[in-house]
């Protein structure tokens, strides 16, 4: 018993990064009707920029001495990380996407693939390929609660995604670029009709998502100890495939699936094999795009002719 | 192009004439590539044929039907496992039958290969069936899934040499089968049929449901099953490429078969231009002799590749030929035009 509340703990911790994952891609299907590929490398990015800033802000010299890192400077690498993936996400947006937002759907799909292996790319170049041990901007500390071993680390995850989590929800339902938000989702041409300004709320999306995406990245670099410039590839796809169990395009949908497939994926490496944790995500997309394309919370659209 | 519909015998003997000729030109060329060409130009040329191939084929779901694969990888993987292993089991039963020599290797490794494009074909219908009910993007993120676990299977299978590879049961590796002559043999049927499908009734309703869907399905197009068909076919080719491309070195890995390689096939029909079967060829080729030119660039060249990608999205999305094929008349009119 207490061996599987011990996966679910864990599962639980890993959903909760694929969800701040998912919701950048939902927000951006929902908006745009694009699988914005290259927000698997925004992730990969945010957890680099948030090893870099750790790195400028003396965390190396703090662990010799054995002095932990400061709780604020730690939200300073969070929101750092943060701001400049947000950056990246618009500059992506603006610079790739936008041209081509007008052509047949097929072309901003390709365009996003691009941009996603360019950044890779990109990312080997700069980063090197090694993998990094990140540094530990939380220091983690073990206690155990009858027979379950919890972590700071696990814990901070679940306050983090939590708080970042009703900020977006207050975002969203409670402010007038939410309120944009919604109503270009739900029509971009009549948005644009009623005065919203279009541009600048995908700008918005996009930079909203991309900072939710780095806030994953910087969390998955605590909890997995180490990153490298692919990190994104396959953590992104999982991520995508909760957005899309969830119902692609829906908020709450993408939280859903994200600690769904964390969940899976923790259980299945701890009852059956390591070597399938990978893949019972594709497992479960397949079914569920069979069984149910809309998503456990989607809504199923009807094609007009 | 009505094709008749009896062949009189002085058709088949043409047909005959020229398929013979065909042949032995490819494989004279291929003589003239081995003495002419040291081994390093020969290996780019065996891979232009195999990328012609893998191109030509994914063109046909992708660019044809206008349904998109992008796991396209997995079925490649799926061939060239299977033409490897069958190969390996073959071997000693042919030659038992028929002694060593050039023609016990052809057979062998023919006959490898049909088992591979066949079961690259089932594994295609397997993941057609279900996912070809989808649209669009949704069709494009479940194939990725099963090229995914296609991938992860062979990576978990012990018999097959698990994330090691399959080298055979000879520690020299797998033999190195694939000579230029039966790649282009295959580069020729494989453009073949794949251009006697897009030409054909059922290649019209292909297009009518590139083009639109819906009123394809009003007009009593049989959709799912054309969609269904044409991705078994384009699997299958995809899994004869992969066999060629397994006896090219000594051993296959499930590594060579991962995400990028899907790209790398979209990347080339693209190039050339989504529905053209001749824009695939060049495409194909293309990316041979690209990637092996800018090798010299080490990291740099899968930056410049994915930039070439973006570039070629905004700035010519509909590739080199658009959905035109190459011809004589094609040049006929732009000379008549000026």
């Amino acid at each position: 018993m207490s061996q599987f509340l011990q996966q679910v703990i864990n599962g639980l911790s890993l959903g909760s990064i694929y969800a701040l994952i998912a919701l950048g891609y939902t927000m951006v299907y929902g908006i745009l009707k694009l699988i914005n590929f290259a927000h698997s490398e925004v992730f990969m990015v945010g957890a680099y920029t948030g090893f870099y800033t750790a790195g400028a802000l003396g965390i190396e010299g703090m662990e010799q001495r054995g002095a932990a890192f400061p709780l604020y400077l730690a939200l300073v690498v969070l929101m750092v990380a943060m701001g400049a993936s947000a950056l990246l996400g618009v500059l992506i947006e603006r610079l790739a996407y936008r041209p081509v937002r007008s052509a047949p759907r097929l072309t901003p799909l390709i365009t996003a693939i691009g941009v996603s292996l360019l950044l890779q790319n990109l990312g080997m170049l700069v980063f090197t390929p090694n993998p990094r041990r990140y540094p530990p901007i939380i220091k983690e500390v073990r206690f155990e609660l009858g027979g379950v071993i919890v972590t700071n680390v696990k814990l901070t995850i679940f306050v983090v995604t939590l708080a970042l989590m009703l900020g977006l929800w207050y975002l969203v339902q409670r402010t007038w670029t939410g309120r944009a938000m919604r109503a270009v989702s739900v029509n971009l041409d009549a948005a644009k009709l009623m005065g919203i300004d279009t541009g600048r709320t995908i700008s918005a999306t996009f930079a909203i998502g991309s900072a939710l995406a780095a806030a994953g990245g910087i969390l998955f670099g605590l909890d997995q100890i180490t990153i490298n410039p692919l990190m994104g590839t396959l953590t992104g796809l999982k991520a995508f495939v909760a957005a899309v169990l969830g119902g692609i395009g829906n908020i709450p949908g993408a939280v859903v699936g994200g600690l769904l497939i964390g969940l899976a994926e923790q259980l299945v490496a701890g009852y059956v094999s390591p070597d399938y944790r990978d893949a019972i995500t594709f497992v479960i997309l397949i079914v569920i795009l069979i069984l149910r394309p809309e998503g456990i919370l989607g809504v199923v659209r009807q094609e007009k002719v | 192009m009505a094709a008749p519909d009896r062949l009189t015998t002085k058709d088949w003997l043409i047909r005959v004439a020229i398929s013979t000729a065909v042949v032995a030109g490819i494989w004279g060329i291929g003589q003239g590539v081995q003495v002419g060409l040291i081994e390093y130009v020969q290996r780019i040329v065996l891979l232009c044929g195999i990328n012609i191939i893998l191109a030509v084929g994914l063109n046909l779901i992708n660019g044809t039907t206008g349904q998109f694969s992008i796991g396209h990888a997995g079925f490649m993987a799926v061939g060239a496992y299977a033409t490897a292993f069958c190969g390996v089991k073959l071997a000693p039963a042919v030659t038992a039958a028929l002694g060593t020599g050039a023609i016990a290797d052809g057979v062998v490794f023919n006959a490898a290969l049909l088992v591979g494009a066949l079961l690259a074909g089932v594994a295609g219908l397997a993941v057609g069936v279900p996912s070809l009910r989808l649209k669009g993007d949704y069709l494009a993120i479940v194939t990725l899934g099963f090229g995914e676990i296609i991938r992860l299977l062979f990576n978990n299978t012990k018999a097959l040499g698990s994330a090691t590879g399959y080298f055979g049961d000879n520690p020299a590796g797998l033999p190195p089968y694939t000579s230029f002559f039966w790649v282009y043999v295959w580069v020729v049927v494989v453009v073949l049929i794949v251009r006697n499908i897009t030409f054909s009734q059922s290649g019209r309703s292909l297009i009518a449901i590139r083009e639109d869907e819906i009123a394809a399905e009003a007009m009593a197009t049989p959709t799912t099953r054309l969609k269904v068909t044409a991705f078994t076919v384009s699997a299958a080719t995809a899994g004869i490429a992969g066999g060629l491309f397994a006896h090219m070195q000594s051993g296959i890995r499930p590594e060579d078969f991962k995400f990028e390689k899907s790209i790398d096939m979209i990347v080339m029909i693209i190039i050339g231009g989504l529905g053209s079967i001749s824009g695939a060829v060049i495409g194909g080729i293309f990316l041979a002799v690209t990637l092996e030119l800018m090798r010299d660039l080490q990291e740099y060249r899968l930056v410049l590749y994915a930039l070439l990608l973006v570039v070629i999205m905004i700035v010519r999305p509909e590739g080199l030929l658009g959905t035109r094929e190459l011809s004589p008349s094609m040049f006929k009119k732009k000379a008549g035009a000026k």
